[in-house]
């Protein structure tokens, strides 16, 4: 089988599914003649054309709000944000316009809007974010962002074909960094369902993203006291998926959920809350969390690592969940 | 020269945009038969009128808050319309949203947020599918001037500017967003001047004159169905109301409702109509008869409608399974 880069294989889901189908489109910033900021899109234009591959101005708003009318009326449109940080300025419109259409007037918006997250290579406050939270909140839209080039591939086909709006979240650090075997051709990672990337059955850990690479080394380290670490990676943030999640903890009875966006109000949260509504009784510790502090994330390198949430920090958490 | 039957048809329009919201306004908002939030568009028909009336039914409109005639002429029945703003199953949405705040996909209608200028780059979404899949449909996005201050406005024509998209966007100027006089919230005269920023034509035209606006409307259909990108119209109007049916619009000079009655678009078509004996007095009391007895006919519907089921609430916010 193929090995490919996370990036590649985000490429070779994008490229399958506008050859697959004409409706498909991509809207965005230097995605063209540049063929995007991190080169996602380099070679589309010339393969699909300028009618297929639009650059657009700098108008995240404008972005998204065209994609979300090419869709009303029967495209399908991929929109990127150049880095996820800018998709602040498209919130009212994915958040008040494509979450709503549906529940309001019956109108679906088969939208895709992705662009790169997360911290790791030093982009400073507005171009290392991890924007989940905001859209969490947000009944009718869902939200996926993949660890593995495998995963990239299969959820980005599953999201462009996806009746509702989808957040397609790309963890830059893991673009070149992460390669893995990816099938040629067509086939699907179902939104709506978690993975386990790792069996166990003392502590589940539960991530996505850079988090669940972490997580892995986490787990190996933990393996050789004795602990072993179940690995679930949820790929799909919203909807949840309850029954994978609590399945797992329900059988470690240890729950840590590990994420690189920030504390307060993440995701973290909810997660811990369904366990303790649904299978509080299995529990043999706490659940505890590892993120990111409530703070905006730092440029300067020892600022960001400080930041960002260390093996080590999953680690001590697996032990003291582990030893409760 | 418009032709009888169509000029009819814009005095029915008119008309029943006009009983209709007059009724919701000032009749079942204040019997309590209407809750929540009533805008209207009183003394503003002319502008859905003469615009919608003429457009193909597969060419998108996405309509504002004071645009009724829109959602009538593109055959949204009345009934449901009065079930919509009753809060009934039967309405345009369900239930799920109030007011005018409703859309129908297979009348290529776009549902209004609250949230101005939304539609204006949606509008041009439209526009971008209709010219990548060479089809001559048009989409025209209305909106009123406080839209015009929201960035979405400015993100929406310059995409659909520099993208050259069949687009016709018809601002209704009604002098107020809210409380707030046109002299607050910008420093040009005209909401036109601001086209030429986009590098489109940008056009005044008279909005309380069903007619102007017809023939300002037909040029920039024309023009986007031939490929040559969006139009800005600034149909100049007023506002001869409060913003919503709660406020009695006591920050507008009163000459200022006292000028532009004399303006009423419906009187001037009337007017135009019997002066140039293109119709009777009889003809028009007709329609009048037949407007009445629509209006009422669509409330008793409404009024006898279902309320939907509270779990309802819970449906629709995703697509069904496969």
């Amino acid at each position: 089988m193929p090995v490919l880069t996370y990036l590649e294989a985000i490429r070779q889901g994008l490229w399958e599914e506008m050859e697959r189908d004409e409706r498909v489109f991509l809207l965005g910033e230097d995605i063209g003649v540049y063929g995007g900021a991190f080169k996602v899109t380099e070679g589309f234009l010339e393969r699909f054309g300028e009618e297929r591959v639009i650059d657009t101005p700098i108008s995240e708003a404008a972005i998204v709000g065209a994609a979300i009318g090419a869709a009303l009326v029967g495209l399908r449109p991929v929109a990127e944000m150049q880095f996820i940080d800018f998709i602040s300025i498209a919130f009212d419109q994915l958040t008040n316009f494509a979450a709503k259409c549906r529940y309001r007037w019956g109108a679906g918006v088969p939208i895709v809007v992705r662009g790169p997250c997360g911290g790791g290579v030093h982009g400073g406050p507005f171009h290392s974010q991890n924007v989940e939270a905001y859209f969490f909140h947000t009944p009718g839209l869902k939200i996926v962002e993949p660890a593995t080039p495998y995963d990239a591939k299969g959820l980005i086909k599953a999201a462009i074909r996806d009746e509702d709006p989808v957040l397609y979240f790309e963890h830059k650090y893991l673009y070149r960094r992460i390669r893995g075997e990816v099938p040629e051709g067509d086939y699907i990672v179902p939104i709506g369902k978690a993975d386990i990337k790792r069996l166990g059955r003392d502590v589940t850990i539960l991530t996505y993203g850079w988090m669940l690479h972490k997580s892995l080394e986490a787990a190996e380290i933990v393996a050789q006291e004795g602990i072993e670490v179940e690995v679930v990676d949820l790929r799909t943030l919203l909807p949840l998926d309850d029954e994978t999640i609590l399945s797992s903890v329900a059988k470690t009875g240890r729950a840590v959920i590990v994420h690189e966006d920030t504390r307060t109000g993440g995701i973290a949260g909810e997660i811990a809350m369904r366990i303790n509504e649904r299978i509080f009784e299995y529990l043999e510790a706490p659940v505890v969390r590892v993120t990111a502090p409530d703070t905006p994330i730092p440029f300067s390198p020892p600022l960001e690592e400080f930041f960002l949430p260390q093996v080590e920090e999953i680690v001590q958490a697996v032990r003291w969940v582990a030893n409760y | 020269m418009v032709p009888k039957d169509l000029l009819m048809k814009m005095f029915y329009y008119l008309r029943l945009t006009r009983e209709a919201e007059s009724r919701i306004e000032r009749v079942l908002y204040r019997q309590g038969k209407i809750v929540g939030g009533v805008y209207v568009g009183r003394g503003q028909e002319a502008i859905g009128v003469g615009s919608a009336i003429q457009l193909r039914p597969d060419d998108v409109v996405a309509p504002s808050h004071r645009d009724m005639s829109v959602f009538l002429i593109r055959g949204i029945p009345l009934k449901q319309i009065m079930a919509q703003y009753m809060g009934r199953k039967t309405g345009v949405t369900g239930g799920k949203d109030g007011n005018m705040h409703m859309g129908d996909i297979r009348r290529h209608v776009i549902a209004f947020p609250s949230h101005m200028a939304d539609t204006v780059p949606v509008a041009a979404g439209c526009a971008l599918a209709f010219k990548r899949r060479g089809e001559d449909r048009v989409a025209v996005c209305y909106f009123g001037d406080g839209a015009t201050s929201r960035a979405d406005w400015h993100e929406g024509l310059n995409f659909a500017a520099v993208q050259r998209l069949p687009i016709v966007y018809i601002c209704n100027n009604n002098q107020y967003a809210y409380s707030t006089p046109l002299w607050r919230q910008m420093a040009v005269p005209n909401v036109a001047d601001r086209a030429i920023n986009y590098g489109i034509p940008g056009e005044i035209v008279d909005g309380n004159d069903v007619l102007a606006v017809y023939e300002a409307t037909a040029r920039a259909v024309e023009r986007a169905r031939r490929g040559e990108g969006p139009t800005l119209l600034e149909c100049k109007t007023f506002r001869m109301t409060g913003h919503s049916a709660h406020d009695d619009a006591f920050y507008v000079p009163k000459e200022l409702f006292e000028e532009w009655a004399k303006k009423d678009p419906i009187a001037r078509l009337s007017e135009y109509l019997t002066a140039r004996g293109i119709a009777t007095e009889a003809e028009l009391r007709d329609v009048e008869a037949r407007v009445l007895r629509e209006v009422d006919e669509a409330i008793a519907w409404a009024e006898q409608s279902p309320y939907p089921d509270p779990e309802e609430c819970l449906e629709g916010v995703y697509a069904p399974p496969a």
